[in-house]
């Protein structure tokens, strides 16, 4: 163990903090956010959401159980991934578990980093990286194995990292009697499996497709990573959806943003956003509480909406907003994960909300 | 809030006893200062006068009596309470309260249950309504079926799955029981079984299954969280109270995280709880398959420790729900700013770990399983499982260092002890290692998850590593950095490094310190948050780790703090006084202007609640991490007296590092620890002893004893099996104790000390400043000496002492204050025969009885004692002990009954787990409340007399006749029956188990037709003991109240038979005036 690599985390800020490199060794660079979820660590990395970012994990003891195998059903959905491939530029952990131990269990966290070209670096004081983090808010963040002058800094959201992470083509899942058009902006499988298991037809399509032309009943706008304010088509061709007809819409996380977008509202950057397991979102006007999944870094600004919609959710934290709905027509959309993996289950609700309304 | 509720009735949890322990009065303290908040008026019945919730400005009105329905009644019927809290006070509590919903009477007082409704509590006690239950929402249980014949069996065993277990019903003792993989086994066992019983149960096994707890809360909203969950290193078979602990889970992937989680969230909702709950899971290591064990519909000794592991106020935050708020209405009370509504993420692992006293007890089963028989535990806070695990394994403090560089345990068959584990499990697992086990053949033997083997492997590989060196100076600074991020001690380090060669183990640890602080190699102060530092907070709930770079915390350097160290882990002999005491010593410090800072690591304690101090370091009490804090402090001055003995061990060696001790200086207390020092010290002026003297030969010893005369009391400073001590009444009981239990050589040698019988057993617990006794409280025992004074009834004030001993004690404490220079507390324990009085033992700290004799005399001595240490103004209290109108008693809870095979008896070495104070306005009055409150009953008519010797027989003589007067049947076996009949009482001779005749006295016990035993062993010995131990053991294991002395069965035959339980006066502490 006295073997692997010294490597540096280096802040745009200038902190510099030293580690191990337990997974592939290249330098990288990146937007560094961290999560406080204890479990769930596959689920993250193959979250498109943390498309061009650096994890940190604030549980300092990592890949205990190892990674599931990557293998894919018959709808071409992973087994056990949120997608296809890890997404996160590198992952920053305290404590490395080199052995792992779970029956299902294909092989070590390391080695998956290794195979699919992932930094991972352990040996860090996250808890103290996570303060810097959340007092100065996301920073930029680099990876070098010798020289600092190795790679550059980069700011992901320059990038519009939806158009990245979206399927090319237009893909069908599972029969049923109800259509449902799922727009990708980087979706995680496991919102797929939510709406399949409830016996509706997903035909998912590229961020930037006009679906107006297909037949369908409901339209569910997915998570994604980056910055919003990049997904203008997507948000022009929610619009057209809404004031063409009457049908149902959901969308999670980023389809949160991007449905507040196409009703009027503005989108703004949170200082570190929320990426955890223990969000606690209250439903507005009642007393019904959820602890709810998170990974977002803008938020919808509540006093923008129009007055025809209305706050969902409201953070129980600091206030920002979680969710908003139409008045009197049948949209709504969360900005946490109901769909969970990784993360509590409690709002799973809404996807019957949903589905009822088709 | 609910407005109609303005008086509320809270029941503890009574004694201290093996499975409900310290952790009720946390969790009770906590309702309490929810209520309070409300401006809710409160009462609390808790006979255990040493808890911090029996204290003043906890509760508003304290009654010390026993937590049965028959004294809640009066107390509900006297104080009308609209809401009464049941879920506070563990097991004893809970049953209490549906009891009294049963019985009608929470109803007839019109008394509303807050929080959890009866029903639903009723739902999780009851196994058949659980199961039904749980059925309802498809949710599984462990269930077995009942079959007659072999098809059906194999049918049973076809729909549960293999492996199944089956036992054979109405058999004793497991016979005809067994594991079958498969239908072929099964075919042959259930045969088997079916010849011998009809009927057998087929269960699934889950042996080696993980064994995982969730804490969840609900509001009558039906909002819900889980705060933690934890999973046990031990599998599935051991108790949790019995297994490792470690939170959160280790091994669980995000689905089963969060499946179970579901599940539990699920069971609450469909139960009804209101406030908090634990769902324990069984969990399959090779699928997601799992079964609900068990749901706990009260406050545990787990959620007590995920409290302590999360920062969430689980017992706080479910009496606010209980009085009808939302969680959504409350707030984090770590972070003050986020919601009560949350789930705390951890950014740090903890373990728990159990503390087992099994040593003290004579022929006790060691084996670990399904009944709890640890006394403590501690929890240790980490940023790698092997930096909290080897804390963990040296804050057990029973000698051990950590995982490695343990004096070697001698194990005959390591495959047979990794298979049956015992309370030496871990060390097993170390030894196994050393042998060259691999982590594969240890995870088939003990079925402990890989993971946990795997990384107690890696502080094997380390070890291995520094004991490549020989000097501690050429370990190269990465390696050292290592080992302390996997939790090595100064002193594992150095003991790797030296072996053997390590002479000067304390010069060791400096100088490994030193080395490692020249090359900066030092801990760091990291907070808990509840948030994993997503929020900022101002928290002061510490803990120290080598795995990072940088405090949370600022030091100020302004010598503004006074660091308090702990008791660590409840123990026989150190338990929840001492908390108190601790608890008493921050209070003082904070309201006199001192930041108040704590070192503790006793999950089940009040002085380990962040609110209870300015900054709590949840660490460890040993020389280096006790100096890691101060020189972060830089504090005015520490305060060892307060914690019982492990912070008195420090003394000496703090006192070398120029730390400012507050209170007796450390020579001081070293003179009084030194049995030569103090000796010399008492000849000097004068005071008597006991004669003792410490030998290194057989023949030295025989010498000696020539002199003072048998019985002699044996202590070995080295011991192979059994107790510690021993009385030893002739030449042939010495020859065996000292051939069997101890070596006597140059270098183990043995000290005896006469031993006087019938002898009286006086305290005094006592503040002196600068030598000057300030106050002072003599209290007397009922028992003889030769019982442990932990295990002894203590009446105080004294009620039968000769004005004179009181005289000559007074002034003996006096003198040795004086002599001492003591500034603080300190106790003496003196021998007092015809007012003779000799001192036995003196220790310069709180005593056990100090939380005692401070609330019957209503003086707080640690207030006082910590104003003196702390130099501060106070007032000479002008009140006096013989100025009482009413009488306390203090008495001992045992826990035999957990502890299966011990033989209950009393002895030189302590045994009792818990104690009981209580107020009478006469001796008999306080005696029988205390004894109703340690679990004993007023027998109804049977009871069974062997009164030992011939003094001890005529000691109980009068008791007898007292009996008989009362109605009472007496049966009595041989010298007994002969004795009373001489003497003209009454009875019926019943037979030993040894004897061929009828009737047999442990049938007797066995049906229930004895009501309560009086067994009094004639003297220690083997031999002796032999005789009565069927008949103790038969009286404990079926339930029925023994007495093994004569003095306490004469005072407890006394109290009943001249006073009726409704005589017992319903009085409130603040109305004994």
């Amino acid at each position: 163990m006295q073997k692997d690599r010294p490597v540096s985390l280096i802040l745009d800020n200038g902190t510099v903090f030293h580690g191990k490199s337990f997974g592939y060794e290249q330098p990288t660079n990146g937007e560094v956010v961290f999560s406080t979820a204890m479990v769930g660590y596959p689920e993250s990395l193959t979250d498109p959401s943390y498309s061009g970012q650096i994890l940190v994990v604030t549980f300092p003891l990592v890949g205990n159980y190892g990674v599931p195998v990557g293998s894919f059903d018959a709808d071409g959905l992973s087994s056990f991934y949120e997608s296809n491939k890890i997404h996160a530029q590198a992952i920053i952990v305290s404590d490395y578990s080199f052995e792992h131990s779970h029956w299902n269990a294909e092989k070590s966290l390391g080695e998956w980093l290794k195979a699919e070209k992932v930094v991972g670096i352990y040996g860090i004081d996250t808890r103290e990286l996570t303060k810097i983090l959340r007092e100065k808010g996301s920073m930029k963040g680099k990876i070098v194995f010798e020289d600092e002058n190795e790679i550059e800094f980069a700011d992901p959201n320059l990038v519009n990292q939806v158009a990245v992470v979206s399927c090319d083509e237009v893909i069908r899942y599972g029969k049923g009697d109800k259509k449902v058009v799922l727009v990708d902006c980087g979706v995680k499988h496991n919102i797929i499996r939510c709406l399949l298991k409830r016996n509706v037809e997903v035909i998912r399509v590229p961020w930037d497709y006009d679906w107006n032309d297909l037949e369908f009943d409901g339209l569910f706008i997915s998570n994604g990573p980056g910055d919003p304010n990049h997904c203008d088509i997507t948000v022009e061709n929610i619009k057209k959806t809404m004031n063409n007809t009457d049908k149902p819409i959901f969308g999670i996380c980023m389809g949160n943003q991007l449905l507040s977008r196409a009703a009027g509202a503005t989108v703004y950057k949170l200082k570190y956003g929320h990426r955890s397991h223990n969000q606690p979102v209250r439903m507005v006007g009642t007393n019904r509480c959820f602890i709810t999944s998170q990974n977002h870094g803008y938020a919808v600004d509540n006093t923008t909406l129009p007055s025809d919609w209305e706050p969902l959710f409201i953070n129980m934290n600091d206030d920002t907003n979680e969710g908003i709905r139409h008045k009197s027509k049948p949209y709504f959309s969360a900005q946490f994960h109901p769909e969970a993996a990784s993360g509590p289950t409690d709002t799973d609700f809404l996807f019957d909300d949903f589905v009822k309304l088709l | 809030m609910r407005d109609n509720i303005k008086k509320v009735l809270i029941l503890g949890s009574g004694a201290l006893k093996i499975g409900e322990a310290g952790e009720f009065d946390y969790s009770g303290s906590q309702a309490l200062k929810a209520l309070k908040e409300e401006g809710i008026e409160t009462v609390l019945i808790n006979p255990n006068i040493a808890t911090v919730q029996t204290s003043e400005g906890v509760a508003d009105r304290i009654y010390y009596l026993p937590v049965t329905p028959f004294f809640v009644e009066k107390v509900i019927k006297k104080e009308k309470p609209q809401g009464i809290l049941l879920a506070f006070g563990g097991q004893t509590a809970l049953n209490c309260g549906v009891k009294l919903y049963e019985g009608g009477i929470l109803e007839k007082y019109n008394v509303e249950v807050l929080g959890t409704p009866v029903q639903a509590i009723m739902d999780t006690e009851d196994r058949e309504l659980f199961v039904k239950k749980l059925d309802q929402i498809s949710v599984k249980t462990i269930k077995s079926e009942a079959v007659d014949n072999i098809v059906d069996a194999r049918r049973a065993a076809k729909e549960l799955g293999y492996p199944v277990i089956i036992r054979a019903a109405y058999a004793l003792g497991g016979l005809g029981s067994g594991f079958c993989d498969n239908e072929d086994e099964l075919n042959v066992l259930a045969e088997k079984a079916l010849s011998f019983s009809p009927q057998l149960l087929v269960e699934k096994s889950l042996k080696g299954w993980k064994e995982v707890e969730y804490e969840v809360v609900r509001d009558r909203f039906d909002n819900c969280i889980t705060v933690c969950n934890m999973e046990n290193f031990d599998p599935l078979g051991i108790h949790t109270g019995e297994s490792i602990v470690v939170a959160p889970s280790q091994t669980l992937t995000n689905a089963e995280y969060h499946k179970l989680r579901e599940l539990a969230i699920r069971i609450i909702r469909h139960i009804g709880i209101v406030g908090e709950c634990n769902v324990q899971y069984a969990f399959d290591p090779y699928s997601e398959d799992y079964r609900v064990i068990e749901v706990n519909a009260r406050l545990s000794r787990s959620s007590a420790l995920a409290s302590k592991a999360t920062g969430y106020p689980l017992a706080f935050v479910a009496a606010k729900l209980g009085l009808g708020y939302g969680l959504f209405d409350l707030k984090n009370s770590v972070t003050k700013t986020t919601s009560a509504f949350f789930e705390p993420a951890l950014d740090y692992i903890v373990c728990k770990l159990p503390r087992w006293d099994l040593g003290k007890f004579q022929g006790v089963d060691r084996e670990l399983g399904s009944s709890m028989k640890s006394v403590g535990e501690v929890m240790a806070i980490g940023r790698t499982f092997e930096e909290a695990i080897q804390k963990g394994l040296r804050m057990i403090g029973q000698g051990m260092h950590g995982f490695v560089g343990n004096k070697e345990i001698k194990i005959d068959n390591i495959d047979k002890a990794l298979r049956e584990p015992t309370d030496k499990r871990i060390f097993v697992i170390s030894k196994a290692f050393r042998q060259g086990y691999t982590v594969d053949q240890i995870h088939e033997l003990t079925k402990i998850d890989r993971w946990f083997l795997q990384k107690l492997y890696n502080i094997m590989m380390t070890a291995n590593e520094l004991e490549a060196y020989s000097d501690v100076k050429y370990v190269p600074t990465d390696l050292i950095k290592k080992a302390k991020q996997q939790g090595f001690s100064d002193f594992q380090i150095g003991r790797s490094v030296l072996k053997d060669s390590m002479t000067d183990a304390e010069q060791t640890i400096l100088d490994v310190r030193k080395l490692r602080k020249e090359h900066g190699i030092l801990p760091v102060v990291k907070q808990i948050d509840t948030l994993a530092a997503e929020y900022p907070a101002q928290t002061n709930y510490l803990y120290l780790t080598y795995n990072g770079e940088y405090n949370d915390v600022n030091y100020l350097g302004d010598h503004k703090s006074v660091v308090v160290l702990g008791s660590g882990a409840y123990r026989i002999g150190s338990s929840v006084e001492f908390d108190w005491c601790s608890v008493n010593a921050l209070t003082t410090a904070r309201e006199n202007g001192f930041r108040s800072v704590m070192i503790n690591y006793n999950p089940e304690t009040v002085s380990t609640d962040y609110d209870m101090c300015d900054r709590l370091y949840f660490d460890e009490l040993t020389f280096e991490r006790v100096m890691d804090i101060l020189d972060l402090e830089n504090p005015h001055g520490v305060i060892l007296s307060v914690g019982g003995q492990i912070p008195n061990n420090l003394a000496m060696r703090l006192d070398e590092q120029k730390i400012n001790i507050l209170g007796t200086q450390a020579k001081y207390i070293d003179n009084a620890e030194d049995r030569h020092k103090f000796s010399t010290m008492c000849d000097v002026i004068g005071v008597d002893q006991p004669r003792w003297k410490e030998l290194s030969s057989m023949d030295d010893v025989n010498e000696f004893i020539a002199e003072v005369g048998f019985p002699v009391l044996v202590r070995p400073s080295y011991v192979l099996s059994g107790a510690a001590m021993n009385v030893c009444s002739n030449q042939q009981e010495l020859v065996q104790f000292l051939e069997l239990a101890a070596n006597v050589s140059k270098k183990h040698p043995v000290v005896i000390s006469q031993f006087i019988e019938g002898a009286k057993e006086v305290e005094v617990d006592a503040v002196a400043d600068n030598g000057e006794v300030v106050m002072y409280a003599i209290s007397e025992h009922i028992e003889f000496a030769g019982v442990h004074s932990g295990d002894a009834t203590i009446q105080f004030p004294p009620q039968k002492l000769y004005v004179e001993t009181v005289r000559r004690v007074k002034k003996v404490a006096r003198e040795i204050a004086k002599e001492l220079n003591i500034t603080g507390p300190f106790n003496i324990q003196f021998l007092a025969k015809e007012n003779d009085i000799k001192v036995i033992e003196c220790n310069l700290r709180a005593s056990r009885s100090f939380p005692f004799v401070s609330k019957v005399l209503k003086i707080n001595f640690i207030e006082l004692a910590t104003k003196i240490m702390l130099g501060l103004p106070y007032e000479k209290p002008s009140k006096n002990e013989f100025d009482l109108d009413y009488v306390g008693i203090k008495a001992s809870q045992f826990s035999f009954s957990r502890l299966q095979k011990a033989d209950p008896v009393l002895g030189v070495d302590m045994a009792s787990t818990g104690e009981v104070g209580c107020l009478g306005d006469d001796p008999a009055e306080a005696v029988l409340t205390a004894m109703l409150s340690v679990g004993h009953r007023i027998p109804e008519k049977n009871i069974l007399l062997s009164t030992g010797t011939t003094k001890q027989k005529i000691t109980l003589l009068e008791s007898a006749r007292m009996l008989v007067d009362k109605g009472y049947n007496l049966f009595a076996t041989g010298g007994t029956y002969r004795f009373l009949t001489e003497n003209n009482v009454p009875c019926t001779q019943v037979y030993w188990p040894s004897e061929e005749m009828q009737p047999q006295a442990l049938e007797m016990i066995q049906k229930k037709q004895i009501d309560m035993v009086i067994n009094i062993p004639k003297n220690l010995t083997s031999g002796e003991l032999s005789n009565g131990y069927k008949i103790r053991r038969g009286a404990i294991d079926n339930n029925i109240p023994l007495i093994t002395n004569a003095r306490l069965a004469s005072a407890f035959i006394n109290a009943f038979t001249t006073i009726d339980i409704d005589d017992i006066k319903i009085k409130s502490w603040d109305e004994y005036k």
